[in-house]
């Protein structure tokens, strides 16, 4: 009970910010914005990305890249916190600790699927077709996902305190293997037999298959269990991961 | 409050094991304000961190606020206030923000912690910047939030770590204002570590001198200095030789422990310098002596640490400092 209650008064302080300046939520959302408008458009005779408005294909896509570009950097946020001093005081405080990474997940969750709503609202007026239960799925499916970057990238940041250099060498280090592999601009399908076999191997490439089907509302194939079960994998390793760092975190 | 039997902390690193404390037995009683002094690296900051919870002992115990530190961590956190070297405040946050939130991590409803806020807001004068960025604050400003946020839930125990580092005179003048106004209206038990000698001696009841991981002194300011260090007479004289006839005069004076000639410049070590200038005085006139200046200086807190350890803390943490640079 009072990790639950913690978890509230922790993201209640993270959403501060936030509130006070929303703009940044939008600012946010300006990088899968540019590429909504000036990357969809060169999509629109691509074989592989099905009938219909490119963004159609594309949206979905896009919406894990901002999981990817914006969500697994949410570290860095917490990396300030703990050399600046103030997540110490936290830490003597007798709120539970894994509220304390739960709240900050929560509010990264909370701030990805609105700039997904965002993106959504945008497209609205265009040729782009909404499903409204298959892009609710979509949206729970990439906030699974979320929880799961969010909570890692945490993790990651308190193992990386001491060289915080460590920290953007990872994040870097997996976004654009991740990204390239998981089909988000181009369609897996296209790639040479080798590409697209690693690609099986990349769990976002799955969710990003998922997030299609489902916004095309899709609900009974395949791809979406698989996207699915990725996205639940994601999401059980990161709060594992993050409960058992921040049990023993010193700073 | 604080009860320690033979807590040590190691540290490893790349070449070994680094004992940062090395068996400290502290016993703190309740409206007690301790000072933990020593150079960089001393092990103070490990001790206090060890006694808040945020580190665990590599072998002892601490019992904290009526608990143990390892077993019952979140008793412990409940009934302390820390403020460690770096900013409670987040930047990204406005003071009143800060103070609200500590309120409710502390288990404060709403308005409690509104209210709460408010206060310590009007006691540590930061209502006219309640609504600006903790970023844009000035040092002492910041450190002054830093102190509030620490003291939300009214702990009867509190920790200091550094609290004036870094900060120009008059902020820091400013800031143990308002510790020594806890101290005395509250009766708030206060633990704080430092390296700046002129603060343990002027604010401490109690001192804890540590060098390399161990208490070497603890106690009262004012009997460290009588016990371990003297007064001392400094006296010049028109030509060295009278210097040297003036020095063995100065030994016959009661409770000289020595003197020595530097030039025309006589230093006589003494228990009670008060008395014993006068007197010294006297014995030169009497002995022909003609003393042109006389000077009587009463030892610090640096001549304590010299005693105990064969080094300046002044030096020490001069060396540390071009050593990081």
């Amino acid at each position: 009970m009072k990790t639950v209650t913690d978890t509230g008064i922790a993201f209640a302080r993270e959403m501060v910010p936030e509130l006070r300046a929303p703009i940044a939520l939008a600012v946010n959302a300006v990088l899968p914005l540019l590429f909504l408008a000036l990357f969809g458009p060169l999509l629109t005779s691509t074989p592989g990305i099905g009938e219909g408005s490119p963004w159609q294909w594309f949206l979905p896509g896009i919406l894990v890249l901002l999981a990817l570009s914006g969500t697994a950097g949410a570290g860095a946020n917490l990396l300030m916190e703990i050399n600046s001093g103030s997540f110490e005081r936290m830490l003597v405080t007798p709120m539970n600790r894994t509220a304390l990474l739960a709240g900050r997940t929560l509010k990264e969750v909370l701030t990805l699927a609105a700039q997904g709503v965002l993106l959504i609202l945008v497209l609205l007026p265009t040729s782009f077709e909404l499903f409204p239960l298959g892009a609710l799925a979509g949206l729970v499916l990439l906030a699974t996902f979320g929880v799961g970057l969010g909570a890692l990238s945490f993790t990651l940041a308190v193992l990386a305190r001491k060289q915080e250099q460590v920290f953007y060498l990872v994040q870097q280090a997996c976004f654009l293997p991740l990204m390239l592999l998981s089909g988000v601009l181009l369609p897996m399908s296209l790639a040479p037999s080798w590409l697209y076999t690693v690609s099986r191997f990349n769990p976002v490439a799955h969710i990003v298959e998922a997030e299609r089907a489902l916004f095309a509302g899709r609900f009974a194939e395949p791809a979406v269990l698989y996207g699915g079960v990725c996205a639940l994998a994601i999401a059980g390793l990161g709060l594992f991961f993050g409960a058992r760092v921040m049990r023993d975190v010193r700073v | 409050m604080i009860q320690t039997r033979a807590l040590t902390r190691s540290f490893r690193i790349k070449k070994g094991v680094v004992e940062a404390v090395r068996g400290l037995d502290l016993s703190v009683s309740e409206g007690e304000l301790v000072a933990f002094l020593g150079p960089n690296g001393a092990g103070k900051s490990t001790s206090l961190r060890m006694l808040t919870s945020l580190l665990s002992p590599t072998s002892g115990t601490a019992v904290v606020a009526g608990h143990d530190v390892v077993r019952e961590p979140a008793q412990v956190r409940r009934h302390i206030g820390y403020l460690g070297q770096g900013n409670n405040a987040g930047h990204l946050y406005e003071p009143r923000d800060e103070l609200y939130n500590q309120g409710r991590f502390y288990g404060m409803d709403r308005r409690a912690a509104r209210r709460r806020a408010d206060e310590l807001l009007t006691d540590f004068d930061l209502a006219p910047m309640a609504r600006r960025r903790v970023g844009s604050l000035s040092g002492g400003q910041r450190r002054r939030l830093d102190i509030a946020l620490a003291l939300v839930h009214r702990p009867r125990l509190l920790f200091l770590d550094e609290p004036s580092t870094g900060l120009d005179p008059q902020s820091r003048a400013h800031i143990w204002q308002h510790i020594r106004r806890l101290h005395e209206l509250h009766g708030t038990t206060i633990s704080f570590s430092t390296h700046y000698l002129e603060e343990a001696d002027q604010y401490a009841g109690r001192v804890l001198i540590i060098d390399n991981g161990r208490v070497v002194a603890d106690d009262r300011p004012e009997r460290l200095k009588e016990q371990q260090a003297s007064d001392c007479i400094t006296v010049t004289t028109g030509d060295e030789e009278s210097a040297r006839h003036a020095a063995t005069v100065g030994e016959q004076v009661p409770g000289a422990h020595g003197a020595t000639v530097d030039g025309k410049t006589v230093r006589l070590r003494l228990g009670d310098g008060a008395a014993g200038l006068p007197e010294y005085l006297r014995a030169l006139e009497a002995a022909g002596v003609k003393a042109l200046t006389a000077e009587l200086s009463r030892p610090t807190l640096d001549d304590v640490f010299l005693n105990l350890t064969g080094r300046r803390l002044r030096e020490t943490a001069a060396e540390q400092e071009s050593g990081e640079a």
